[in-house]
C-alpha cells in the first residue's frame, strides 16, 4: 500500500494539522516508509485469536454516586488562551 | 560531585552527617556547571528548592523521621506538578503551569522529596533519542556529541552526571531502559498499572508506564516503593497488594534460571553488545543462576503492531490539544477549525504530528480492523510467548538496544532507523510485564552498554534483587563521566 499525496492532506484533515505542500511531501514519503514496516504484520494468520486491546484485564470500578473533587474552576481556567465571565472563548461559530 | 546514591543520601541524613540544604546545594552546583552542556534539565527553581530543603531540615529536626524527607529529586517533564511548568518537552505546553500534581508527584511530596528541576524529554514522549524536543537535544554525558536515549533521557543524562541520585521516567516502549542503557544507569518499567498514570501527560494510555531511574538496583527499589500504589483516580491503576520493593535485594541467585531468547541474539545486534550481554550472563552463572535457551518467536512483529497502537492511542490523547483551555494557541484569526488547525500545526513537532497522522488513519473508516485490530491480535501473540517463555525459567535476559548511543543528528533523516532500535524493548510494554535495563560494560567508543532483565508480572521484587546481586559484584553502575 502507498499513501498518495491527497491521503496525507486527508489524513491531515482528520487529525486536524495543517499542512504545507513541502510537509505534504515528507510526510508522504516517511508515513509510507513506516506503513511498509507495518504491512509486515498485516500478513499474519491471526485468525481465532483474541484482541488485546489493554495490558491487563481491567474493568472500571464502580464508586458511589458522589461528588468526590472540589470545584477548581479557577484555578482550571488561570491556565486557558481566553476566558470571559467563567467560559471558554473561542471564535465565533454561529453566525 | 553529589553524593553518589540516594541510600547514601537517606543513611547520612538520617544519622545527621549531612542536611538536605546542603545536598540540595552540591545538585544545584552540578546543575549549575554541567547544565548548559547537557541540556538535561527544562526547568531549575533554585530558590523554591532550597526553601523546600530548609524546610525539610526543620521537620527532621522537629522529629520526622520520613526517610526521603530532604532528598533532592528530578522529575520528568511529563508529571504534572502543581505550581511547576509541565511541558512535556513540547511547543504546545510551554506556557502551562500545572494547576495540580500528578498521583507520582503527589507521592514522592509526601515521601519528603525535594524537587530540584524537571527533566527534558522527547516531545510528548514520543522519541528514542531526545532529539525531538521543543528545547533542543539532550547530549549523553559519555559523549557529548552522543544521544541519551529516549524519551526519558533528560532523567538518565541528569542522574549519570549527579544532577540528583534519582528521577522520574516513563516507559511506553522502552523510554525508561533505553536511556539508562545509554546513558549507564539502573532504571525499572514496573508491570503495567502499579504506578499510577493520573497526572501523568498520556501518549499511548494501555503501554504508558512511570518508574525510577538511579544509578543502582537498590535506589530504584526505595523509589519504586514511593511510586507505586494504587488510585482510584486511575481507572488502570490496580488494586494490587502494597509490596516492599526492596524484600529480595539480599536473595541468592542459586537455582534462579534465566530464559535468553535466541531471537535476541540474532542479526542486528552489534557484536560488542553481545560480548557485554554475554559477560554479564557469565557472571550470573558464576553467581548461581542456570541458563535456559528459549524463544519468543513473534519478536520482529513487536515493532509494527507498537508502531499502530501507540500513534492510534496518541492520536486519541493528543486531540485534548486544542487551543481551549490550556496551552499554546495560534495567533491567527480564523473560524473555529481554522484555530483547531493552525494551533497544532503550530504547537507539535514532526515526530508527534507523524504519529497522530499514523494514529488517525489506522483508525479511519476502512483501515481500523486491517491495522488496529490486527495489531491488537499481534499484541496477544507476543504477550503469549512471554507467558510460554515463563514457564520455563524465572526471568528473561537479553540486551535492552541493538546498538549502543548514536551520534546526534546521525539518524534525523531515517526515522524507521530510530524505530528499529526499540526491537527488543517494545514487547515488554505491549505485554504489560516489568522490565529493566541494567549497566553491564562499555563498548569500545566509551558509550554504556545496558543489560534487560525481564520479569513475569508484579516480578518487580526478584528483578530488582537479581539486578542487585550483580551489582554487588561488578561496579559499572559506580562509574561516572568526566564532565
Amino acid at each position: 500500500m502507498s499513501l498518495s499525496q491527497d491521503d496525507v492532506r486527508r489524513i491531515a484533515r482528520l487529525a486536524r494539522i495543517a499542512v504545507s505542500d513541502d510537509e505534504v511531501q515528507e510526510s508522504q514519503s516517511q508515513l509510507n516508509q513506516l506503513f511498509a514496516l507495518i504491512e509486515e504484520m498485516r500478513a499474519v494468520n491471526t485468525d481465532g485469536i483474541e484482541p488485546m486491546a489493554h495490558a491487563q484485564d481491567v474493568m472500571l470500578r464502580l464508586r458511589e454516586d458522589v461528588a468526590t473533587a472540589p470545584n477548581r474552576r479557577d484555578a482550571f481556567q488561570a491556565v486557558a488562551p481566553s476566558v470571559e465571565n467563567g467560559l471558554y472563548l473561542v471564535p465565533k461559530v454561529i453566525e | 560531585m553529589v553524593m553518589n546514591t540516594l541510600k547514601q543520601q537517606i543513611d547520612a541524613l538520617a544519622a545527621g552527617t549531612t542536611t538536605s540544604v546542603a545536598l540540595v546545594s552540591e545538585c544545584l552546583k552540578q546543575i549549575a556547571a554541567h547544565n548548559s552542556q547537557l541540556n538535561a534539565l527544562i526547568t531549575v527553581d533554585a530558590d523554591k528548592a532550597l526553601a523546600v530543603a530548609a524546610a525539610a531540615d526543620a521537620a527532621r529536626a522537629a522529629g520526622d523521621t520520613r526517610a526521603m524527607l530532604g532528598v533532592p529529586l528530578i522529575h520528568k517533564d511529563i508529571f504534572c506538578h502543581e505550581g511547576w511548568k509541565t511541558s512535556c518537552g513540547s511547543k504546545m505546553l510551554d506556557n502551562f503551569i500545572a494547576p495540580y500534581s500528578s498521583q507520582v508527584a503527589e507521592n514522592c511530596d509526601a515521601a519528603g522529596f525535594v524537587v530540584v528541576g524537571r527533566a527534558n524529554m522527547d516531545e510528548f514522549a514520543m522519541g528514542s533519542a531526545n532529539e525531538n524536543s521543543f528545547y533542543g537535544p539532550v547530549k549523553n554525558p559519555w559523549n557529548t556529541k552522543a544521544v541519551p536515549g529516549g524519551s526519558s533521557g533528560g532523567s538518565a543524562a541528569a542522574v549519570a552526571a549527579g544532577f540528583a541520585a534519582v528521577a522520574t521516567g516513563t516507559d511506553t516502549g522502552g523510554s525508561i531502559r533505553q536511556p539508562a542503557a545509554f546513558c549507564g544507569i539502573t532504571g525499572i518499567k514496573p508491570t503495567y498499572g502499579i504506578v499510577s498514570r493520573f497526572g501523568m501527560v498520556a501518549f499511548a494510555s494501555s503501554l504508558d508506564q512511570g518508574g525510577p531511574m538511579a544509578k543502582t538496583a537498590e535506589d530504584c527499589a526505595l523509589m519504586l516503593n514511593v511510586m507505586a500504589g494504587f488510585d482510584e483516580r486511575d481507572s488502570t491503576s490496580l488494586e494490587h497488594a502494597k509490596e516492599d520493593y526492596t524484600r529480595d535485594l539480599n536473595a541468592p541467585l542459586a537455582g534462579l534460571k534465566i530464559g535468553l531468547p535466541r531471537e535476541y541474539f540474532a542479526e542486528g545486534l552489534d557484536a560488542e553488545v553481545a560480548a557485554a550481554i554475554k559477560a554479564a550472563v557469565e557472571q550470573y552463572k558464576a553467581l548461581g543462576a542456570t541458563i535456559v535457551d528459549i524463544s519468543l518467536p513473534n519478536t520482529k512483529l513487536a515493532i509494527p503492531s507498537y508502531y499502530v497502537i501507540a500513534p492510534a492511542e496518541a492520536s486519541s490523547n493528543l486531540s485534548r490539544f486544542d487551543g481551549v483551555r490550556y496551552g499554546h494557541r495560534t495567533a491567527k484569526t480564523g473560524n473555529l477549525d481554522d484555530m483547531y488547525e493552525q494551533t497544532r500545526s503550530e504547537g507539535f513537532g514532526a515526530e508527534v504530528k507523524r504519529r497522530i497522522m499514523t494514529g488517525a488513519y489506522v483508525l479511519s473508516h476502512g483501515y481500523y480492523d486491517a491495522y488496529y485490530i490486527q495489531a491488537q491480535k499481534i499484541r496477544r501473540l507476543i504477550a503469549n510467548d512471554f507467558q510460554a517463555a515463563f514457564e520455563q525459567c524465572d526471568v528473561i535476559m537479553g540486551p535492552v538496544t541493538p546498538t549502543t548511543a548514536w551520534n546526534i543528528g546521525e539518524k534525523n533523516a531515517d526515522p524507521i532507523a530510530v524505530y528499529l532500535e526499540d526491537i527488543y524493548t517494545l514487547g515488554v510494554n505491549l505485554a504489560g510485564l516489568p522490565g529493566m535495563s541494567v549497566p553491564v560494560g562499555f563498548a569500545s567508543n566509551g558509550h554504556p552498554i545496558g543489560l534487560q532483565i525481564i520479569g513475569n508480572y508484579f516480578a518487580e521484587a526478584k528483578m530488582l534483587g537479581v539486578a542487585h546481586q550483580y551489582q554487588q559484584v561488578t561496579d559499572w553502575h559506580s562509574r561516572a563521566p568526566q564532565l
